[in-house]
């Protein structure tokens, strides 16, 4: 399904911004807050963020490495602990029961068996999804669409350890497309992949909103991704700098790129917070 | 368009991850035929040295060697899911499951099953060489040592879990086999009874798990039925299994702090 399209760049094509433009967000943060480490100084890792992810659509997280990124994406997962503040997914707080289905999930370490083949591991996975004897022709078919769709069917069975690096993070993305899920959650799912393979996988992104409807929120520290998403969440040291478009964005700062965009609003920000780090 | 079909019941539900999640298991060790090799040779090759170490001597053999018969699956259980479970906690693959809509007792069950089945055929292949070949002379059923020993693998997979929560590296799991279980068999009455033992000692082994363990296969060894001693011993050996797999239970957190 990756295979054979069209070379040339892919600038986002906007979906129309339909009547779920005005459907409750798929994400919605108000004063969200996370701290870690325990002790009597915990470090305060996400600062009172507020922000929407609309529905159908790639929002980016992009930021630089340690700013947050991972932790957030946890949280709305619901596997971060000491979260506080307001945190709804698909209309459910986060880490809600319901939800477990619902959200597909990469981190950013394919976290896969490498002691299993390819197709066994979405096997196991698939069968903690949608249980039961009954359902193993549905799974067949799921198993069989997510090795199409992360272009891994002619190494089905190979062990997962053996694959490349790049391999075994599409192995790790192929499990969490198993379930059709409405919102999957990529943490850096790009990361050390060769050009072709992540315009293949950004092709795939497109696709999975456009056709089947899904929300994805995508983190990566690397810029030019960026123009590749509708819409925008740049963060820095566990604040949202700013949320919107590609387009407004740089309109709005007068830049070139998404990553210049990033560097004025990083230093329209730097004074007041130099002015607020003095006091704590 | 699939719909979520014909609801399962939860019970069948959990039934079918729980098998799912142990043919997983079983699965990833058959992809590494050494492993098992040495989880089922090692036992009979330890009771064969044992055999001829007490050449001249085959009643010290009896009662060392029934004690064994319920010590290795235990040892190897233990290690074996410690290492297993800390992969699944470091891998990220723990984390993607308890984001699924997969039950901790599920798995937790799941590898139970896994390295149960694993412990019988150790057991059976150990058991079946001791009485045959190498002449251990026991007076009960063998079918009692067996499921004293299906008992203690169950404890040792429960241990194993338990103390993974608390090794941050594979390094310091293998640490935890002398520290949890090293005591245990000094003080099980393997190499002393333990009414000779200091009275202090004593009490310390009425309180650990696998002296219960040995004195069950001493039991098996003695007497000819099943004696009211034996259930008491095997009871407590379920009990701790357990309540052990419940704390174990507990340290797999859905969220990371």
């Amino acid at each position: 399904m990756m295979n054979n399209r069209g070379a040339g760049p892919a600038p986002a094509p906007d979906p129309a911004p339909s009547s779920d433009a005005h459907a409750a967000p798929a994400v919605r943060a108000r004063g969200l807050t996370v701290r870690r480490g325990t002790g009597r100084a915990p470090r305060t890792v996400l600062d009172a963020l507020s922000f929407d992810v609309p529905r159908g659509r790639i929002t980016g997280l992009l930021g630089p490495s340690g700013c947050g990124k991972s932790t957030l994406l946890r949280a709305i997962v619901g596997t971060q602990a000491h979260v506080t503040g307001t945190l709804d997914v698909l209309g459910h707080p986060a880490g809600h029961p319901a939800l477990r289905s619902r959200i597909g999930y990469v981190t950013q370490a394919p976290s896969v068996y490498d002691d299993l083949t390819v197709r066994q591991n979405l096997d196991y996975f698939a069968a903690v999804l949608d249980p039961g004897r009954a359902a193993a022709e549905r799974r067949r078919t799921a198993v069989t669409r997510a090795l199409a769709d992360v272009d891994l069917a002619s190494r089905a069975d190979a062990l997962a350890g053996d694959l490349s690096g790049g391999q075994r993070s599409r192995v790790s993305l192929a499990v969490a497309l198993l379930g059709t899920p409405d919102l999957l959650v990529l943490d850096e799912p790009t990361v050390g992949l060769d050009p072709v393979l992540r315009r293949d996988l950004w092709h795939l992104f497109h696709e999975l909103t456009a056709a089947r409807g899904a929300t994805i929120l995508v983190s990566s520290h690397v810029m030019d991704e960026a123009e590749r998403c509708h819409d925008l969440l740049l963060m820095r040291s566990g604040r949202i700098l700013a949320q919107d478009t590609p387009d407004a964005l740089r309109t709005r700062t007068a830049a070139d790129t998404v990553e210049a965009a990033f560097l004025r609003l990083v230093d329209a920000a730097a004074v007041p917070a130099a002015a607020q780090e003095q006091p704590r | 368009m699939t719909t979520p079909a014909a609801p399962a019941t939860p019970l069948a539900a959990h039934a079918a991850r729980t098998t799912a999640t142990a043919a997983r298991v079983l699965r990833q060790l058959r992809h590494d035929p050494r492993s098992i090799a040495l989880m089922l040779l090692v036992p009979v090759l330890m009771l064969t040295l044992l055999r001829f170490v007490f050449d001249g001597s085959p009643r010290t053999f009896d009662g060392i060697g029934a004690s064994l018969l319920g010590i290795f699956p235990l040892i190897t259980m233990f290690l074996v899911t410690s290492i297993a479970t800390l992969r699944e906690r470091t891998s990220g693959t723990l984390e993607r499951l308890l984001a699924m809509p997969l039950a901790k007792g599920d798995l937790i069950a799941g590898y139970a099953l896994a390295f149960g089945a694993v412990a019988v055929l150790q057991s059976v292949l150990a058991t079946g060489l001791a009485l045959s070949l190498l002449g251990l002379d026991v007076v009960g059923s063998p079918w009692l040592l067996l499921l004293v020993a299906l008992l203690d693998a169950l404890l040792g997979t429960a241990l194993g879990l338990f103390v993974s929560a608390f090794a941050a590296s594979e390094f310091q799991a293998v640490q935890f086999m002398p520290a949890v279980i090293f005591p245990q068999l000094l003080l099980c009455g393997l190499f002393a009874p333990r009414d000779t033992m200091q009275p202090v000692l004593e009490r310390l082994s009425d309180a650990l798990p696998m002296s219960y363990a040995v004195d069950g296969m001493t039991q098996v060894l003695t007497h000819a039925d099943m004696t009211a001693a034996f259930v008491r011993d095997a009871a407590v050996v379920a009990a701790c299994a357990l309540l052990v797999l419940a704390l174990g239970a507990a340290t797999l957190r859905r969220r990371t702090p």
